[in-house]
């Protein structure tokens, strides 16, 4: 999966060096515009890209899994028998999915980096506030901006864990989870539902724009952690009182 | 009745243990008393509850009401302390296809926490070979046949010293070979003091190797006990091979016998069975009766039941067997 999302970048980079014309200002994903001169861009447009739906998906596979595949295969019994302990296993299959979170949002950075470095000439960049940062500062702002979408999908990993305690189907576990982040999505859309907006764990997935001002401003990465936070402690507890007392006959 | 024995010397012991799904009652407050050091032989047909109280057992199910204590200690409040000192095989082997064997038992043993991680590598090992599974060991279990996944199940209950083995159908799929090998296994860990529980429906199978059963019949424990308790419960029979099947059963009758209508055999004689109880005829005085009459026997024994009568007895016959 790891693979896929590090296509994404790839991808945008041949199409973009292959194609005879230059995409205008504003035409195609933003940051697109800037690749054919800053290769670095395309880590930022592979990210853009990948927020909506790839990386969401992949996330929701991975959560999906942790508890419902186990059930599926029928090694749940055995991992309980061993005996792992509940809490403990749950407290694994959650760390392993925020470590997917943050490894897919960095496999999708480095490879935009990579690329956009073999295929583009690569300089320093200006930022959102018009100052100009060197090729090491620009490495480090989309280090962080990885971290902010990783950071962005642990709530959805934690809905995923508590709907995988759910079943013993993990494919059902995973396309829930995957429904969830995009009618969180669609309800983030309208405007009629503004109220519920900053309630919903997608609400600030593309608001990196923040870590790339000079100097940082970190409004957006804290109010996002917190929100996560919640989704975190909220479905964590879910699926702890779920797990905690479930009888598994798979 | 081995529920006699002080609370001390039993391995496992459940008081009035039920377990409902819904409306259905799989479990129905069974009084389980399995001693410690035996081998304990968990009969019943399919869907009569074994697995669910094996669930139970090891803490993997709740139960409605009463109580369960493993090894002494009350299940699942000790589940912690109980279980590591647990070996089982639980409804069938399962296993992480895409992994090798002994990849999958490394990954079983992690998940225990009081499994050192220095000795990992030789147990494993130990383990595979103890089951004779050393040459497939580095191949994916996709490729393992029925019989290779029910070993692997069987080394992974074994992958620590174990107080208690919980086997649920250990000779699943196996050939005979292989339910040979099963067999001297419970046998030598029996021998080495480990209580071994095992499910089963195979009868000949519990007949060899255990020293205690109990019958599970639509969740109701109806029978438990030693084997030769359970099997003594069942009448023995005499059987006369006779062509003279009528006067033989007049004899029988007159002997105070109730001889059961006489079945043909293929060498042209006939058989006629009657159920003795015991001591009141000796055989010995049978067979001189006959003779006198001019009975021409030409085969008499005396069959003690097995337990497949005594299970067929106390679950009904064919599929017939109550739900």
């Amino acid at each position: 999966m790891l693979a896929a999302l590090a296509a994404v970048p790839v991808l945008i980079a041949l199409a973009v060096r292959l194609s005879s014309r230059d995409p205008g200002p504003g035409q195609g994903p933003p940051f697109l515009d800037r690749v054919s001169q800053n290769g670095l861009f395309i880590a930022l447009t592979g990210m853009v890209v990948s927020i909506p739906l790839f990386l969401p998906l992949t996330v929701s596979v991975a959560a999906g899994d942790t508890i419902a595949g186990e059930a599926g295969h029928g090694t749940l019994r055995y991992l309980l028998a061993a005996p792992a302990g509940r809490v403990r296993l749950l407290a694994v299959k959650y760390a392993a999915a925020v470590v997917f979170c943050l490894a897919a949002a960095l496999s999708v950075a480095t490879a935009g980096v990579l690329i956009g470095s073999a295929l583009f000439d690569v300089g320093p960049i200006t930022l959102l506030s018009g100052d100009t940062i060197s090729v090491g500062e620009s490495l480090l702002r989309l280090f962080l901006v990885a971290c902010y979408v990783g950071l962005s999908l642990l709530g959805l990993a934690a809905i995923g864990l508590f709907i995988s305690t759910l079943t013993e189907v993990p494919v059902g576990a995973m396309a829930a989870t995957a429904v969830l982040a995009v009618v969180s999505q669609i309800l983030d859309n309208l405007p009629q539902l503004e109220w519920l907006h900053p309630w919903l764990f997608s609400h600030h997935w593309l608001g990196f724009a923040d870590l790339l001002r000079q100097p940082i401003s970190w409004d957006s990465f804290a109010a996002n952690g917190l929100l996560q936070g919640g989704y975190i402690v909220v479905f964590c507890g879910l699926a702890y009182s779920r797990f905690a007392t479930k009888d598994v006959l798979s | 009745m081995s529920g006699a024995l002080p609370a001390t010397e039993l391995a496992i012991e459940t008081t009035g243990l039920t377990k409902r799904f819904g409306h259905q009652t799989a479990v129905d407050g069974i009084d389980l008393a399995v001693p410690h050091g035996s081998v304990f032989g968990f009969l019943g047909p399919n869907g009569s509850g074994k697995t669910t109280t094996i669930r139970v057992m090891l803490g993997l199910a709740a139960a409605t009401s009463g109580y369960v204590r493993v090894l002494g200690q009350d299940m699942p409040a000790s589940l912690r302390d109980v279980l590591p000192r647990v070996g089982a095989l639980i409804e069938g082997p399962a296993f992480y296809p895409f992994l090798s064997g002994t990849a999958n038992l490394q990954r079983f043993d992690t998940a225990d926490r009081h499994a050192s991680s220095a000795t990992r590598r030789a147990r494993v090992n130990q383990a595979l070979d103890r089951v004779g599974l050393s040459h497939a060991a580095g191949k994916k279990v996709r490729a393992y046949s029925l019989g290779m996944k029910q070993r692997l199940g069987i080394a992974n209950a074994l992958l620590m010293p174990r107080e208690l083995l919980v086997l649920d159908e250990p000779t699943n799929g196996l050939d005979p070979q292989g339910t040979r090998e099963v067999r001297s296994l419970v046998r030598s860990l029996a021998a080495e003091g480990t209580t071994v529980f095992v499910s089963s429906h195979l009868l000949a199978e519990v007949e060899q190797i255990c020293t205690h059963a109990a019958v599970m019949s639509a969740g109701k424990l109806v029978a438990q006990g030693t084997v030769d308790e359970l099997r003594r419960v069942g009448l023995a029979h005499v059987k006369v091979q006779t062509p003279d099947t009528e006067d033989a059963g007049r004899v029988l009758q007159r002997l105070g016998l109730a001889p059961e209508p006489p079945h043909s055999n293929n060498d042209g004689g006939s058989t006629v069975r009657a159920p003795l109880a015991d001591h009141t005829v000796a055989p010995e005085s049978i067979v001189a009766a006959l003779v006198a009459e001019g009975v021409r026997v030409r085969g008499f024994a005396v069959e003690s039941s097995s337990l497949e009568d005594r299970f067929v007895a106390l679950t009904g016959e064919g599929f017939d067997v109550v739900q």
